[in-house]
């Protein structure tokens, strides 16, 4: 039955919403999943430092998240994923992919093995009514569970330092992808080792009641390590240099596409780590064995593009000489401030974009209100652009 | 006596899209109307002080856009302005709208439920996916099967391939989309019955099928294929009412040389020879023509004003078995002011939107059931609308204009006509629907006017008052519309053609039969073609 | 000797033992396990009440497949055959027709009827070509499916330009426009109406119940006899075959899993605990136990998944047995008139009427009865001078408002005896015993979700190329060495055994590629 109250019908306002106001000078806000999220709250070039320099505040709270529960979420979930989660024990967190029949990627998103046969699972689109359809015939419960849980992405490099000013004992030991639950004001907080940023950083899982008081001791501990609150646009930026992957970026939801042929595979988005043939059946096994056997169509590249003008919507070509056929485009473009580098992600026909192949990109850019293009050369590289030492490192320096 | 290259009978759309055509590319053509107004059921008509009524059709969306921009229609008076939303009243007090804003549009279905909300994607996906599937096939002649003619082997061949090209298994799930039930469509995705409900009227709406029918699935799309503005989906009313876009149309074929004569009913039309050569009016006048182009229903066209000889028997008595069904009428009320409907938020944008009144999935049956036993739903399927929030001119000031759109309401009361007193009760049977969700409605009303299947087959001259001149079910589509064989606009009559709903790819305010027909008869004429091409990938 | 066998059937019905006869005449070891203690499936005679018997669930054959009956020289004994349908009418004025011509009607509904047979029985040839193998898959660039493919389209140009545009034009169609359009007579209307919607929830004016009605005819022409001894003797013969090829049937066995290990097929398992080894194990049960069930939804996809969950199979025809002390009086009916197919059905808006509040899940006021009086020619169903009644009634919804509890079946039991009462007003008073089966008895008995002639019901959307479910129409099951060969697949429900045959070349025609 509905509860009759009528639907709100503006943008939704997360817990953190009061905090982020206050900090708010610039007024760019665009809708997330129904939330007002910041596009920048003062200065993006300054809030994508706050990431690589010292401690960068995100709100996440709008990341749909669910929770797993009941005798076989471990069987759920290994059949919904293709990794094996038998592997991930209570305290870690899995990066995961789920794919359709046809082995079709409908999102990537983490899972968090929260307790025993508890998860949770967090991705940028919603997908009740498939991991509804995925537990048919299984004994588990799917809860909704966005707006219960408020979240904060705490990354960079005094991330550790700011968090570890609160008292949090045992945090030092935290390796990347682990979970543990801390008391906050007698309620029970949750950080995780996670981010979306490439580099050392942490995600707060906490109830909204306490969302303000959070952030509030957050913002009193990092108050000597450089802690700034941070909008999409720089979240972006950090993204891209981190390799991640984007929905609707860098592939659709499976589920959603239309046309025939613009979905993607794990494979073809370089996530063959992720599949493991070896455990029992997942959703997609059967196709994606086929496509290991008669190889893949697409193939995502990393690109190191010559020169410093950003390769937004360019097409990718094989050879410098012959634009004519494009063998593939891209899909995220960015200056890297940190690597100093012109760098982006991108699709191409397989089997071409094996690392350290030779591509072209054709660059479009204007400058005074004309357009140019000319054709950069595009080195594929295997590693992701930025990967300091620090996101690994357990404990983390006190940087 | 003067002879014209072509004379097209009836000025609905489809007849002003073909003469249209024909025109701009160099004939001399007639377009003759048995009413003193042209448009057939596109039309806005003055029947009460200072309101103008879309008295049949009410919305537009499946106009093709390729028409819309060939005959420049926006030079000849025609706007569209998109409304959009529906609301669904419930009988506890509650209500289910849809919105514009895709969020809020989300939110409000998670309020009945989050998987719906959820699966909400995967439908529209599914659903656009056959759109731009039958999409591609608006604006051209199907093929015929049984046909080793390179052209329709072509054309098969593009059907063929375009069909091959959704790869396996949605290739399966076109097949079955064509021929389930639009519930059973609706059950594939959501589990709540008010939302199934309120999708479920796309799937009947002008068809003598329940939701329950296999078949209806498709009819969907009859629904969500056309476009505002290439927001497949969407729909829009024309400013000044639908008599707007036959205007424009006849504006067009004005401005392209035409000529338009109304009063001007065809009584026969003149074969000789097994060749049309012209028609004879109601009033004794002939008029002459090398080629006679029919936009009336296909029963009418060969029914009555041909002579039963000179057609072959079996093609005669498949245009009696064509099945063209009354299954939908029309309340048209003039109002003093805005009613309220207490259930919603003053203000809500929901007040521009379709709104309904019927909100489970048996109700929605249980409305066809009384139709097959002849008699108008006692809880009818009504799709309301009031234009005049969209679009003031149509209405004085601070009045306006409700369109109720009334489903199901046969052609006859248990075979026999509808006397007055029936008609007046079905009316009341709308009017006291609405006023259970209004309750100062009543009061508003100035003056109705209620259109059974009868009436309008009176007056506009359709076979059964039925909007889409024949059924949309599988044996009367594409290569089947309206006859097997003849699915290509001739008739088994040299020089007669057919331009009406009757033909592919049927009703709706498309225009595409009238622009399709005119492309065949040019190539027959051996005149270059005027008619577009489909703008493709969309 | 280790319990390795070639292939593994669970269940006895007519297609399992169809498949198992074929699998074990080419050569394999076969074994096929049955959870009832009798062969037969849904094909079963049985005593219902102290020496009156039973065909249990279908009971007239119609469809045996002319292909299995000489592939397994089958020649099952009938106590009658050709039976001539007499469709009920009011004062005793009952139409009789059958496969050819119609009896009672006026000479242009005579006539219209004879024309109407013959294109049907064109058609229904037709049909019966695409049942007689597997549907091809579409897009394959396989070359089997290639010519599959052509095939059917050149069997579909075949009849003739006029008659393939007709067919196309027919096979989405509902019964009711044509029949308005060609006949007068509502009793004609009527019987033809039911031979359409028998065992499928669709009334005649539901689109697509031209094709159900053409599926009807796709065996035996429309033809239908009561075999000697019901229809269980029919399973027995074909059990014999399929032993005498080598095949071994067990009875009293219920298959509890059917077991998967490293991503395939590795045999059953039984309720008692036993295990059978086979890397092929063909399901005759329904799609939906074999997948939910049997296998367990962990070992498939979700996709595959979520379209046997919607897999539609609620059945709407229920069984009533009655045990007479002697045969009632219908006005206007011989004593050798019993021997016929009675069928109560007066029109085809009566028939309309009936399936209306299944819709809403209710059961019909109403109902339409096709009945049959087996022991007329068949002492063995009934003590001498006593009779027995085997009707089937629709419409009886799987599931019922409030469920199929004891007084709802009464309160139907009633509703039916009181319909045939208006025709034979002494039956009532004749009843010695009677049992009424639902759908949900049958699903009970007979281990058939839902409980549906057909397994799934058989509309277009779940039909050829997309029968069971889409990308599993070839009797394979996206699972390595699980087959289906039930009613279920292609063609569907009745007792043809096209399923069981079709499956059975499947298997062999893909081992002899491997």
């Amino acid at each position: 039955m509905s509860n009759q109250a009528p639907v709100h019908q503006g943008r939704l306002k997360t817990p953190f919403y009061s905090r982020l106001e206050k900090l708010d000078f610039v007024n760019e806000w665009h809708q997330w999943k129904g939330y007002s999220s910041a596009d920048s709250l003062y200065c993006s070039d300054t809030e994508y430092f706050a990431i690589r320099n010292a401690t960068a505040v995100f709100d996440l709270t709008p990341m749909t998240k669910y929770r797993i529960t009941g005798p076989d979420s471990l069987d759920y979930l290994n059949r919904l994923v293709t990794r094996d989660m038998a592997k991930i024990k209570p305290g870690r967190v899995a990066y995961a992919v789920w794919c359709d029949d046809q082995g079709q990627v409908i999102d990537d998103g983490t899972i968090f093995h929260i307790r025993e046969g508890e998860y949770r699972l967090c991705s940028q689109e919603r997908h009740f009514a498939w991991l509804q359809a995925a537990a048919i015939g299984f004994d588990v419960t799917i809860t909704h569970e966005t707006g219960d849980v408020a979240a904060l992405a705490v990354q960079g490099p005094t991330s550790f330092s700011t968090l570890n000013n609160m008292g949090f004992e045992g945090l030092a030991d935290l390796k990347p992808f682990g979970l543990k639950h801390f008391d906050f004001q007698g309620r029970e907080l949750m950080i995780s080792r996670t981010g979306f940023t490439g580099d050392l950083g942490y995600e707060l899982w906490i109830e909204p009641a306490k969302a303000e008081a959070l952030w509030d001791a957050l913002f009193e501990a990092g108050k000597l390590h450089g802690i700034r609150a941070i909008g999409t646009t720089a979240l972006e930026l950090s993204r891209i240099e981190a390799g991640f992957l984007a929905a609707y970026m860098e592939f659709l939801p499976a589920d959603e596409t239309v046309r025939t042929g613009r979905s993607r595979s794990p494979l073809e988005l370089g996530l063959e780590w992720l599949v493991d043939f070896k455990k029992p059946n997942f959703n997609g096994r059967r196709a994606l064995a086929e496509e290991k056997r008669h190889g893949s169509t697409w193939q995502l590249v990393k690109l190191d593009i010559e020169g410093n003008k950003v390769a937004h919507s360019s097409y990718i070509f094989g050879q410098e000489k012959s634009n004519k056929a494009a063998i593939g485009f891209v899909t995220s473009a960015a200056w890297s401030p940190v690597c100093k580098q012109n760098i982006a992600l991108g699709t191409v026909r397989a089997p071409r974009g094996k690392p350290g192949d030779t591509l072209w990109v054709e660059v479009y850019y204007q400058r005074e209100m004309h357009w140019n293009r000319h054709m950069a050369k595009a080195r594929v590289v295997d590693k992701p652009f930025w990967f300091p030492p620090r996101r690994g490192a357990t404990p983390p320096g006190p940087y | 006596m003067k002879t014209y290259d072509a004379i097209v009978v009836g000025a609905g759309h489809n007849g002003l899209t073909n003469a249209a055509f024909l025109a701009r590319a160099g004939l001399d053509v007639v377009c003759v109307e048995k009413n003193d107004y042209i448009g057939g059921a596109a039309v806005s008509r003055n029947l009460y002080k200072d309101w103008w009524y879309s008295n049949c059709s009410y919305v537009c969306s499946l106009l093709r856009p390729e028409i819309y921009r060939a005959l420049e229609l926006h030079r000849h008076g025609l706007q569209i302005t998109p409304y959009g939303g529906s609301v669904q009243f419930m009988e506890n007090g509650d209500y289910y709208g849809s919105y514009h804003d895709e969020e809020v549009a989300y939110r409000e279905m998670a309020r009945f439920s989050r998987h719906d909300a959820d699966a909400y994607k995967r439908y529209s996906a599914d659903t656009m996916r056959q759109c731009r599937f039958i999409r591609d096939f608006l604006l051209s002649t199907a093929p015929d099967p049984s046909s080793f003619k390179p052209k329709d082997l072509r054309e098969l061949a593009r059907i063929g391939g375009k069909f091959m090209e959704m790869g396996e298994d949605r290739m399966y799930d076109t097949i079955r989309f064509w021929t389930m039930s639009v519930a059973e469509y609706l059950d594939e995705y959501f589990e709540t019955d008010v939302i199934k409900a309120a999708m479920s009227g796309s799937g009947i709406i002008g068809t003598a099928l329940g939701i329950h029918s296999p078949g209806t699935a498709y009819v969907l799309l009859h629904h969500y294929m056309g476009e505002v503005d290439g927001n497949v989906g969407s729909w829009g009313f024309a400013r000044g009412g639908m008599g707007a876009v036959s205007n424009a149309i006849a504006g067009a074929f004005k401005a392209a040389g035409g000529e338009l004569r109304t009063e001007a009913g065809v009584d026969q039309i003149i074969v000789k020879n097994g060749k049309a050569v012209g028609v004879a009016l109601d009033n004794g006048d002939e008029i002459h023509a090398n080629v006679v182009v029919s936009a009336m229903d296909v029963k009418r066209t060969f029914l009555d004003c041909i002579a039963k000889g000179d057609l072959p028997s079996e093609f005669h008595h498949r245009v009696e078995n064509f099945k063209i069904r009354g299954s939908s009428g029309k309340v048209n009320i003039a109002l003093d002011g805005l009613p309220t409907f207490p259930a919603l938020p003053e203000g809500s944008s929901l007040y521009h939107s379709d709104m309904h009144f019927i909100d489970s999935m048996e109700r929605m049956e249980r409305a066809y059931d009384d139709w097959k036993d002849g008699r108008w739903s006692e809880d009818p399927y009504i799709d309301m609308l009031i234009p005049t929030l969209t679009d003031p001119t149509m209405a004085p000031p601070g009045k306006h204009f409700m369109s109720c759109f009334v489903q199901y309401c046969p052609h006859k009361i248990e075979g026999r006509d509808w006397t007055i007193a029936e008609k007046d009760a079905f009316g009341q049977t709308v009017i006291n629907q609405i006023a259970n969700y209004s309750p100062d409605f009543k009061d508003l009303i100035l003056h109705a006017e209620i259109r059974t299947p009868q009436d309008i087959e009176a007056e506009i001259g359709i076979t059964e008052g039925n909007i889409f001149h024949g059924e949309l079910t599988m044996d009367q589509l594409l290569f089947n519309r309206p006859i097997p064989g003849y699915a290509q606009y001739r008739s088994p009559i040299g020089g007669l053609y057919m331009c009406g709903s009757s033909t592919h790819p049927g009703g709706g305010v498309m225009a595409a039969p009238g622009a399709n027909a005119a492309r065949e008869i040019l190539s027959d004429l051996k005149r270059p073609n005027t008619v577009p091409e489909n703008f493709g990938d969309d | 000797m280790t319990d390795q066998y070639d292939a593994i059937i669970v269940g006895a019905g007519h297609n399992g033992l169809v498949c198992s006869a074929l699998l074990a005449r080419a050569g394999k070891r076969v074994l096929v396990l049955e959870a009832n203690e009798q062969v037969g499936g849904a094909a079963i005679t049985r005593e219902f009440a102290d020496g009156y018997s039973v065909s249990a669930c279908a009971h007239l054959l119609y469809q045996l497949q002319p292909a299995v009956r000489k592939e397994l020289k089958l020649t099952p004994r009938m106590a009658s055959s050709e039976l001539t349908t007499i469709a009920l009418g009011e004062g005793g004025k009952h139409l009789r027709l059958d496969n050819k011509q119609v009896e009672g009607v006026n000479r242009e509904d005579a006539a219209h009827y004879r024309e109407f047979r013959k294109r049907m029985s064109r058609f229904s040839d037709l049909l019966r070509k695409f049942f007689n193998k597997p549907p091809p898959r579409l897009g394959s660039k396989d070359l089997k499916d290639l010519v599959t493919l052509g095939q059917l389209g050149l069997d579909l140009r075949m009849l003739g330009k006029d008659e393939m545009r007709e067919f196309l034009r027919l096979i989405g169609m509902n019964i009711y426009d044509e029949l308005t359009e060609r006949f007068e007579h509502p009793l004609l209307r009527g019987a033809i109406s039911l031979d359409a919607v028998l065992g499928t929830h669709l009334g005649p004016r539901s689109p697509n119940t031209i094709m159900t009605y053409l599926y009807r005819q796709a065996g035996d022409h429309g033809q239908c006899g009561i075999p000697a001894g019901g229809m269980g003797s029919v399973s027995n013969e074909l059990a014999h075959v399929a032993r005498s090829e080598g095949a071994t049937i067990r009875t009293g066995i219920p298959v509890k899993r059917i077991i998967v290990e490293n991503g395939r097929v590795a045999g059953v398992e039984t309720e008692f605990g036993d295990r059978f080894d086979s890397f092929t194990v063909i399901s005759n049960a329904d799609p939906k136990r074999t997948i939910m069930d049997l296998i367990g939804v962990k070992h498939v996809e979700t996709g595959f998944t979520r379209r046997i969950h919607h897999l539609r199979a609620k059945g709407n025809a229920a069984k009533l047995h009655l045990a007479l002390d002697g045969l009632p009086n219908f006005a206007g009916l011989s004593k050798k008139d019993f021997v016929e197919r009675l069928v109560i059905a007066p029109s085809a808006n009566y028939v309309e009427r009936a399936f209306n509040p299944a819709k809403y899940g209710e059961s019909s006021p109403k109902p339409v009865i096709e009945m049959t009086f087996p022991s007329c020619r068949d002492e063995t169903m009934a003590p001498t001078g006593k009779h027995v009644m085997s009707a089937v009634v629709q419409y009886a919804p799987y599931d019922l408002n409030g469920g199929w509890t004891d007084e709802a079946k009464a309160a139907f039991e009633k509703v039916v005896i009181e319909t045939i009462a208006e025709y034979a007003p002494d039956i009532g008073g004749r009843v010695t015993a009677s049992e009424l089966l639902t759908p949900v008895d049958i699903e009970r008995e007979f281990h058939i979700s839902g409980g549906h002639w057909h397994h799934a019901e058989l509309t277009l959307d779940q039909f050829m190329f997309v029968r069971p479910v889409s990308s599993a129409a070839q009797y394979s099951m996206p699972l390595e060495g699980l087959y289906l060969c039930g009613a279920g697949t292609h063609p569907g429900g009745g007792v043809s055994g096209a399923a069981g045959r079709n499956a059975a070349r499947t298997i062999l025609s893909r081992e002899k590629a491997a």
